[in-house]
């Protein structure tokens, strides 16, 4: 196994709402490898961009609290002062965002804002400086780099302004890469080009990437090893082949149900009852999937729910994805009596 | 007959500049694109943001000013109608909007909102049109005491059922969808998806399905056009755009939906890298000497592609 680049341990991220804390992130524990792409998928809601914002520490420190670890290089980020934090996103722990429009300063140039975390956290001279900036649009694919070195976000499109974001985040040679939704906002053949890019320069930088994402398309093009979340925790952990050709868990497999991809022809889509539940709301105690698979009995949960490890690296939580199955299926279900 | 006959629809839009901001010249979002739609059937638009699809959907129903061209409606040209001629056959047409959060007024309660259609083309008593409200909103799976809710109090997939719930109110002919599943979450876009289906079913309806979702549209559609740069590249039955693409756009276009299997993802990359190749090695016989799509010809009874007259 590769060198682990970041660890997070039981991180909890709650938010204040009228004088209480509520978790929105709810014990959380992941490490990333070098040279590994771990994605974390959910629905809107489920957590992870709040997941996200804790690792670098962009959340609202007066409304969140954070709890648990988040080690990298031997650092736990969650303790670090703002100015030694300062010290280190940008430099080894990079993000990618997912709006380029928003991401970028309007009012400077792409080469001022590339350089930008260079004269932060690295001592260049000037001509180093531009050197390391062009060679860094020509990793993202850009081709006419000495052009768009003196130009400004405007005069781009959708697909190289994500390039320059992408190339902001690689300036410093990051241990560890955050993408959120890093191809939402751009355009399907824009999306396939950015999903290609970023294979690639995997293959040339050592760094582990998290990806957070709400497309299953997306991750199966690009993660090594997927995290599936639901109302803050991880429901399912496992490499990606095995989560796309044996998914376990009964929200995994609702939600890969609910595409239309290709093999679904006019078919009903699977559609999960009910709502993901508010924070305020949620039952912490059990399965916290159950309300929406009432047509699987209690017993099947187990009480408070925990990963168990069912293979070697694929982890599946609480016990109900022994007995789950669809409800179109329940004719075949001996016990299922017709009411 | 066919239900919308839409005959080289063209929707120009000037670039003003210089002295008295006179038009020095025009965008041409929609530049003459044609096709026909059955009852019944579900026709899709596809193509990327800025190739004119959501104009095209918006001229039909008068949102902006056609240009040029026909759009007959039952045989009626809505093109060159005047407000009030309009007014009468409009009320067949209506349509679904992509962002339920924006496409709602927070100032109107459901009731208000659903009601507006019908307090523009029928006088009812408050009575009668409660009613009317109180069964569409059951009808579209809403509990009957949302009617006095505001928008803000529903989820994203609730919202887009109470805009579709609108659009049905004067039981139309035709629905214009624009991208109404593309801000939603995956299950919630299964649900509407679902329940667009259904009605379809029950209602009797044609869909004008706008999307730049390849998968969705797939799922959904008898019949795709694709579009590019406001105008049609292939049309064809979903079949015929799926596995037997023709046009090198439309070729790029279905290349970039993600490969739901991880084993197979270097070789779509691969593919696409192909498909870029031959992208700047065959551009010619794709694209005229303007840039320009050359103008459909057909491949098969289904099946057109925008090539040069007279052979690939």
């Amino acid at each position: 196994m590769a060198e682990t680049v970041l660890e997070i341990e039981n991180l909890r991220t709650s938010f204040n709402i009228k004088g209480n804390y509520y978790a929105a992130v709810d014990g959380v524990s992941l490490s990333v490898h070098k040279n590994e792409v771990v994605a974390i998928v959910g629905e809107s809601g489920c957590g992870k961009s709040a997941l996200a914002l804790s690792i670098i520490g962009l959340h609202n420190a007066k409304t969140t609290k954070l709890e648990g670890q988040v080690n990298l290089k031997g650092q736990n980020l969650l303790n670090l002062p703002v100015e030694k934090l300062n010290k280190i996103r940008g430099k080894d722990l990079g993000m990618i965002f997912q709006d380029p429009m928003t991401a970028l300063n309007p009012l400077a140039t792409i080469g001022r804002q590339i350089a930008e975390p260079m004269d932060y956290h690295m001592k260049l001279s000037s001509a180093a400086k531009k050197k390391r900036v062009l060679e860094l649009l020509g990793q993202v694919g850009i081709k006419d780099a000495n052009r768009i070195y003196k130009q400004y976000p405007h005069e781009l499109s959708g697909g190289m302004r994500q390039r320059v974001v992408i190339a902001i985040a690689l300036a410093c040679n990051p241990v560890m890469l955050i993408a959120d939704e890093p191809t939402t906002a751009l355009d399907v053949t824009i999306q396939a080009q950015i999903m290609d890019l970023m294979k690639e320069l995997q293959r040339i930088t050592d760094s582990g990437i998290i990806l957070i994402t709400h497309d299953l398309g997306v991750v199966a093009e690009m993660a090594n090893r997927v995290a599936v979340m639901y109302a803050g925790e991880f429901v399912e952990i496992a490499d990606v082949n095995t989560l796309f050709s044996n998914p376990l868990h009964p929200y995994t497999r609702s939600l890969l149900s609910s595409i239309p991809s290709n093999m679904t022809d006019k078919e009903e889509l699977h559609v999960i009852e009910g709502i993901v539940p508010s924070i305020q709301k949620l039952d912490r105690e059990g399965c916290r999937f159950a309300p929406r698979i009432p047509w699987i009995s209690e017993d099947a949960h187990e009480d408070k729910p925990t990963l168990h490890e069912v293979e070697p690296g694929h982890f599946v939580r609480c016990t109900c994805y022994k007995e789950f199955h669809f409800p179109e299926e329940r004719v075949e279900d001996e016990n299922y009596v017709t009411t | 007959m066919s239900l919308l006959n839409v005959n080289n629809l063209q929707v120009h839009f000037p670039i003003r500049g210089g002295f008295f901001r006179r038009v020095v010249d025009q965008v041409r979002a929609v530049d003459g694109v044609s096709f026909e739609l059955e009852p019944g059937e579900t026709y899709g638009l596809v193509g990327e943001s800025g190739c004119g699809k959501t104009t095209t959907g918006r001229a039909i129903i008068g949102l902006n000013k056609a240009t040029g061209g026909e759009v007959l409606f039952n045989g009626d040209n809505l093109a060159n109608m005047n407000g009030h001629d309009r007014r009468k056959h409009i009320r067949d047409i209506q349509m679904i909007f992509q962002d339920p959060y924006s496409s709602l007024n927070g100032r109107k309660n459901v009731l208000n909102i659903i009601a507006e259609p019908l307090r523009n083309f029928e006088r009812l008593s408050p009575k009668e049109e409660l009613t009317r409200v109180q069964n569409m909103i059951e009808r579209v799976g809403l509990s009957p005491e949302s009617i006095y809710k505001y928008p803000h109090q529903f989820s994203g997939g609730q919202r887009q059922r109470i805009g579709i719930a609108r659009a049905l109110m004067l039981n139309p002919k035709l629905i214009i969808a624009d991208e109404p599943v593309s801000a939603l979450d995956v299950s919630v876009q299964a649900q509407v998806l679902n329940f667009m289906q259904e009605i379809q079913k029950d209602f009797g309806l044609t869909y004008l399905f706008i999307s730049h979702d390849l998968g969705v549209i797939k799922h959904i559609c008898d019949r795709i056009g694709i579009m590019y740069k406001g105008r049609f590249v292939e049309e064809g039955t979903a079949e015929d755009v799926y596995t037997n693409p023709q046009h090198l756009y439309t070729k790029r276009l279905i290349a970039a939906i993600p490969e739901m299997d991880p084993a197979k993802r270097f070789e779509k990359m691969e593919l696409r890298n192909k498909i870029n190749t031959a992208y700047r090695t065959e551009y010619d016989s794709y694209f005229d000497k303007d840039g320009r799509m050359f103008d459909l010809k057909p491949l098969t009874p289904t099946h057109s592609v925008a090539v040069q007259q007279g052979g690939m």
